[in-house]
């Protein structure tokens, strides 16, 4: 895997906010087709390393490449059309609007020509959304929000997926369910996936590799599998985490 | 549903006969009994008793009561046992039965008015009208800026009087006709909103208001202190009225009575103004509804719900709010020409803040992103303050009071439910009550 081209590098990336520094030279590779986590505790920077990635806020130094282009500076939205969609932290769903057209406004950026399979592809992923298609954003419950706002991220057809806290107050049964439509995506469509998380088990379960972030540096860095028997891993982050 | 009807009653009777028994209560020493001097030498205290004030009141409460739970607070009570969908379902009803009763009202009132008051008569109600209706237009136009795209301005009567001057300064330096001006000023506004959009699109809320608030002020100020050029606080007078395909509405012989055969009379320049701002104002609604099924209207309301996951959407965000602002604007700017030719004077004075401000209260009175609501507000509001001219000063507190008790009963204006702008087979539904009390997790 190492010698072919990562989807996603990042290379010794710092990024600010005003004048403290929240990542402190982070180095990162997600290749085509894999499941790629970044764990760690509250505050470590992970959601700001996926932040960065997004350009919001942008990296004071270091280098964000994607397909061999340097995103490092390039608007959100510019981003965010070039084949990666996010699901943003806490969701971020139209609460007033309905559910299909919180879904048509994740296809804003792809052709309208391919709306009609793509909304059926999501409602086949989560059949939930189908019956609350005419329902408010607002009105669903939080996995279903959660279930919205990974579908809404899928309907600009992208080949990176970024997803931050999707397991956020949820419960472990939807956790789950959350989880393994995320697996079969992968397996079914080659989709890549980095997944940014607190519930590290289940992350590192579901991972092919796991980056884990402390203090704004990646410390540690391997197979899913083997962070999961690290012993440092265990104590650090998988006491009470498992469900 | 049948079966929950007569406890349904019940507990509204229960509840009125409450609001009576305490007004009964407080009644009895209040108005029930009133202590008095008799007249005469030997002035000495008595008693009397008014049981039948006491009994008005009472029963002004027990029905008054019952009307407000069958009217006004039925959606709560419906909510407690019936069902969920019942409030929102009739709101929507409303509207969409509410909007052709408006349209042909709106038509036919200049005829209808003539028929009942004559020419001489209905002048003056027309003349309302044509104000109503204006600001119907300018609700709408704001509403594209408020209530779809969720930004404040406070400053939108800066894109009136650019509209009003860029008609009233064309037609004075180089006489062009209204008909040629209505686009221009449509224009010039649109590029104003975009000149005052770009350096304030990175504010949020309050910080936005404010901005748009000093440039509507800087705008006005402009105008009355470039003397050489806008005539300062004396304005520009004889501004052309507008012709109807090139028929003047003058007593000649090429006048539009005497091209139709018609007896001249002043009134058919006001009808025929009247429906020109009709017409407009209707212009302005297609287009929002229009855009607002197009990917641009749903961006708008979206970057009211969330501008950052409508930046984590590749959706432009400065482009979106940018074409809400100019949109806004150009609507701003044609009513403002259409009053420049109306009133054939124009001068800063009618500019002021306080025009915002009615404008804004339109918008949120009736409801943020509701068409229908901003004609309900505008009527009642700029309607209700002409026809009470005559209570000088109680209007104003009159005004303030309904201001407060419509935020107070509806706090989301008086339309506020939203309809989706799309569904996929037939009309959206309701959200339903089996739908929303499942699901966790």
């Amino acid at each position: 895997m190492s010698t072919e081209q990562p989807l996603l590098r990042v290379r010794d990336l710092e990024t600010y906010y005003g004048k403290i520094q929240a990542l402190h030279g982070v180095n990162m590779d997600v290749y085509a087709g894999e499941i790629v986590t970044l764990i760690g505790a509250n505050g470590a920077g992970k959601s700001t390393l996926m932040m960065s990635i997004c350009g919001s806020p942008q990296a004071q130094a270091g280098t964000i490449h994607y397909e061999g282009a340097d995103i490092t500076r390039a608007q959100t939205y510019q981003t965010m059309r070039s084949g990666i969609a996010q699901s943003p932290e806490g969701r971020r769903i139209f609460p007033r609007m309905s559910v299909l057209e919180n879904l048509l406004m994740g296809a804003m950026v792809s052709k309208p020509e391919y709306l009609d399979e793509d909304l059926a592809k999501v409602f086949a992923l989560f059949p939930r959304l189908k019956e609350r298609q005419h329902q408010r954003g607002g009105t669903l419950s939080g996995g279903e929000q959660q279930m919205l706002a990974i579908a809404r991220a899928l309907m600009s057809r992208p080949k990176l997926l970024l997803l931050d806290e999707p397991s956020l107050g949820l419960a472990p049964i939807i956790v789950k369910q959350i989880f393994e439509a995320i697996g079969e995506l992968n397996k079914r469509e080659g989709l890549t996936v980095f997944l940014v998380e607190q519930n590290a088990y289940h992350a590192l379960k579901l991972a092919h590799r796991g980056y884990v972030m402390v203090n704004g540096v990646v410390t540690m860095s391997g197979t899913g599998k083997e962070l999961l028997s690290r012993e440092e891993v265990k104590a650090a982050y998988l006491e009470g985490g498992r469900h | 549903m049948s079966a929950q009807k007569p406890d349904y009653m019940r507990e509204l009777l229960v509840d009125s006969g409450g609001g009576a028994l305490i007004a009964l209560l407080m009644g009895v020493m209040m108005l029930g009994m009133q202590v008095d001097v008799t007249s005469g030498l030997g002035a000495e205290l008595i008693l009397r008793f008014r049981w039948d004030y006491l009994a008005y009141a009472v029963g002004a409460v027990f029905f008054g009561r019952l009307a407000m739970n069958l009217l006004v607070w039925r959606k709560l009570k419906v909510l407690d046992g019936v069902s969920l969908p019942k409030p929102k379902v009739k709101g929507e009803a409303l509207e969409r039965n509410l909007k052709p009763v408006f349209l042909v009202v709106a038509v036919l009132l200049p005829f209808a008015l003539m028929f009942w008051l004559g020419a001489r008569g209905s002048r003056q109600y027309i003349d309302l009208a044509i104000l109503v209706t204006t600001y119907v237009m300018l609700g709408w136009g704001l509403n594209i800026v408020v209530g779809l795209a969720g930004l404040l301005d406070l400053g939108y009567v800066a894109f009136y009087a650019v509209g009003a001057y860029s008609y009233a300064l064309l037609a004075h330096y180089f006489g062009f006709s209204f008909w040629i001006c209505l686009p221009l000023a449509g224009i010039l506004a649109a590029f104003w909103g975009i000149i005052l959009g770009f350096p304030v699109l990175r504010l949020r809320g309050d910080y936005l208001a404010i901005v748009t608030l000093a440039f509507g002020e800087i705008i006005r100020v402009v105008l009355l202190n470039w003397y050489e050029f806008t005539g300062g606080p004396d304005g520009i007078s004889g501004i052309p009225r507008p012709s109807f395909f090139g028929l003047e509405f003058t007593r000649g012989e090429d006048g539009f009575a005497a091209f139709f055969g018609l007896d001249y009379s002043s009134i058919h320049r006001i009808i025929f103004l009247y429906y020109l701002i009709l017409i407009l104002a209707l212009t302005t609604n297609f287009v929002t509804m229009r855009l607002r099924r197009l990917p641009i209207g749903r961006a708008w309301e979206a970057l009211r719900e969330d501008e950052i996951a409508c930046r984590s959407l590749g959706i432009n965000t400065t482009n979106t709010k940018l074409t809400a602002f100019a949109l806004g604007a150009m609507f701003g700017g044609f009513a403002g020409s259409f009053f420049a030719t109306r009133q054939g004077f124009i001068s800063p004075e009618s500019f002021t803040f306080m025009e915002s401000a009615v404008i804004l209260a339109i918008v949120v009175l009736g409801g943020l992103g509701s068409q229908i609501g901003v004609v309900i507000a505008a009527v009642v509001m700029i309607g209700g303050f002409e026809l009470f001219r005559e209570l000088e000063e109680y209007r104003m507190l009159v005004f303030g009071l309904l201001m407060v008790v419509i935020m107070v009963w509806k706090p989301r204006g008086l339309i506020s439910s939203r309809a989706p702008s799309i569904a996929l087979s037939g009309r959206a539904q309701g959200i339903s009550a089996d739908m929303v009390q499942e699901g966790h997790g």
